[in-house]
């Protein structure tokens, strides 16, 4: 293992106090219990947007706090849920009065912990469960999907509107109709390595990839001779239109997500490709997002997200946002 | 039961996972993310550590202590369904008086069902709860036998049968549940590490 690192104990408040450091302007770090909250308090009335998980997918979630996006993110240790006594205190820290809406991504670990932390917090709160990745197949008897990069627009979307009045059931609304209207599947080439680990989570040939790859290296729905950039690019789509079924008329934000080890030149090509493909079915692509921002730690590798847009998802993904990964309007 | 009842476990506890963290890290790389052994053994290190601050409390202070350490300590899983089976533990009615085995077992049963119900997984689905609903039922039979030792004989062979039968199940919860067809083949890691302490607690009540 190489990785820029002192001692793993102390691994994960180093960078987060780096981060703090890092991104003064906008946000404050606090450790024991550890969350990232806005530099400035929440406006009265506004609800407040919590999201967390475990670190290691980095801008995701730290890097949302701020104007117009997350009010507090509680990250866990790398790969692994934050706990409850972090949820209490981040909504504790922030909430306005307006209540808190907790945004989750779908693993067995991040929400119990973050049932238990809603249930610690008095105040009035809520929370939403993305699942939008179409890799794994849904049921209400099982775990069901996991949630993965889609979770970046959510926290975008809904946090436009919170920013803009919106009410605790409206927030929630809203997010709900965005994780519905996304679709995501990622492929991987190498493994990442958890510090605490030392090694790479999966082995995996030079010649192979993952496709359907989860955000902690979870393996996905097949191993595979590596193709062609517009085989796997096709590929992926088609997993995710059977999904989705846009219609021709319908507008679309095509976000491609590099999983941490993948330089932006290859994402571009990934995104042409995309649409190209995406252009030959006649399918609209109005709004784009490519770049890092829900990572595996070191993995090489990608995710296409595609998320079918009205015009009050158009409307707030435009909106004016400001913080250490997402910036546009202000 | 007692409190140096707890950090006597606690710390054969931690021998007996350290002795097989290697085996479960394994296990965990291969149908989850490898975060499972980490947090057991952060865990288990914290309460270890809790010895100088419950020792000379009362048993339903050093379960709270005991459960808002694993709570906010571990993360993950782990760390809210073993923080839910002390939190209820430490509910339990009359811990001020004599915690015999009878109590005890009542007190384990109502922890493992809280954490049925925190997790929301049953039997068959690949989990921890694969062999900790089969040993609580099986306490359940065993709480008001004098002869309880004989009877803990099976409760460590049904929590290895239990770990054991986990390897060709589909996982249905879980991080495993995303794999499909390729979990089978694989002992669950949390059924193997809750099967680890089970059969080391159960041993050492045995041996005294």
């Amino acid at each position: 293992m190489k990785k820029f690192i002192n001692n793993n104990d102390d691994f994960l408040k180093e960078s987060l106090t780096g981060f703090g450091k890092a991104h003064s302007d906008i946000i404050n770090v606090n450790l024991d219990p550890s969350f990232v909250s806005r530099k400035n308090k929440t406006k009265d009335g506004k609800v407040s947007l919590i999201s967390g998980g475990g670190s290691g997918h980095e801008p995701m979630h730290g890097g949302f706090v701020g104007h117009g996006m997350l009010d507090a993110a509680c990250p866990g240790f790398v790969f692994s849920a934050p706990t409850p006594d972090q949820m209490q205190a981040a909504a504790e820290h922030v909430d306005s009065g307006a209540g808190v809406l907790f945004i989750v991504k779908n693993y067995s670990g991040d929400i119990m912990n973050f049932q238990m932390g809603a249930e610690m917090y008095s105040g009035k709160n809520d929370s939403i469960v993305t699942n939008d990745d179409v890799a794994v197949e849904d049921s209400t008897f099982t775990t069901g999907r996991r949630g993965v990069a889609a979770t970046v627009l959510v926290e975008k979307i809904v946090g436009s509107l919170a920013e803009n009045s919106g009410s605790l059931e409206e927030c929630k609304k809203l997010g709900e109709k965005v994780n519905k209207n996304a679709g995501t599947m990622g492929v991987a080439f190498t493994s990442c390595t958890v510090p605490a680990a030392g090694k790479p989570t999966f082995d995996i040939g030079d010649d192979e990839m993952e496709f359907g790859v989860g955000i902690h290296g979870e393996p996905g729905r097949k191993r595979e001779k590596i193709q062609a950039s517009k085989t796997i690019v096709g590929n992926i789509l088609e997993a995710i239109l059977d999904n989705l079924k846009p219609e021709k008329n319908e507008k679309n934000l095509l976000f491609v997500n590099g999983m941490g080890g993948t330089p932006l030149t290859e994402l571009y090509l990934v995104y042409e490709d995309a649409c190209q493909i995406l252009q030959s079915k006649g399918i609209q692509v109005t709004k784009s997002l490519v770049g890092n921002y829900c990572t595996s730690l070191e993995m090489q590798g990608a995710s296409i997200t595609l998320l079918k847009c009205d015009d009050e998802i158009l409307k707030h993904w435009d909106s004016p946002v400001h913080t250490a990964a997402l910036r546009w309007g202000m | 039961m007692s409190v140096s009842f707890l950090i006597s476990q606690a710390k054969s506890v931690q021998k007996v996972i350290d002795e097989n963290s290697a085996e479960i890290e394994v296990l965990d790389q291969k149908i989850g993310d490898g975060d499972h052994i980490f947090n057991i053994q952060r865990g288990l290190k914290l309460v270890v550590e809790l010895e100088d601050s419950i020792k000379d409390l009362p048993l339903a202070k050093a379960l709270n202590m005991i459960a808002m350490k694993v709570l906010s300590g571990i993360g993950g899983s782990s760390g809210a369904l073993f923080g839910t089976f002390f939190m209820t533990m430490a509910k339990s009615p009359d811990l001020d008086k004599d915690v015999d085995f009878n109590k005890a077992c009542e007190m384990i049963i109502s922890g493992i069902k809280a954490m049925k119900e925190r997790g929301k997984a049953d039997v068959g689905e690949k989990t921890m709860m694969d062999v900790l609903i089969p040993v609580s039922e099986k306490l359940n039979e065993l709480k008001n036998e004098s002869e309880f030792k004989s009877g803990l004989n099976e409760v460590i062979k049904i929590a290895e049968e239990r770990m054991l039968s986990t390897k060709d199940m589909l996982a249905t919860k879980g991080r495993a549940s995303f794999l499909g067809e390729r979990a089978k083949g694989h002992i669950d890691p949390g059924a193997r590490s809750s099967q680890l302490i089970i059969d080391t607690i159960c041993k050492s009540v045995i041996n005294n």
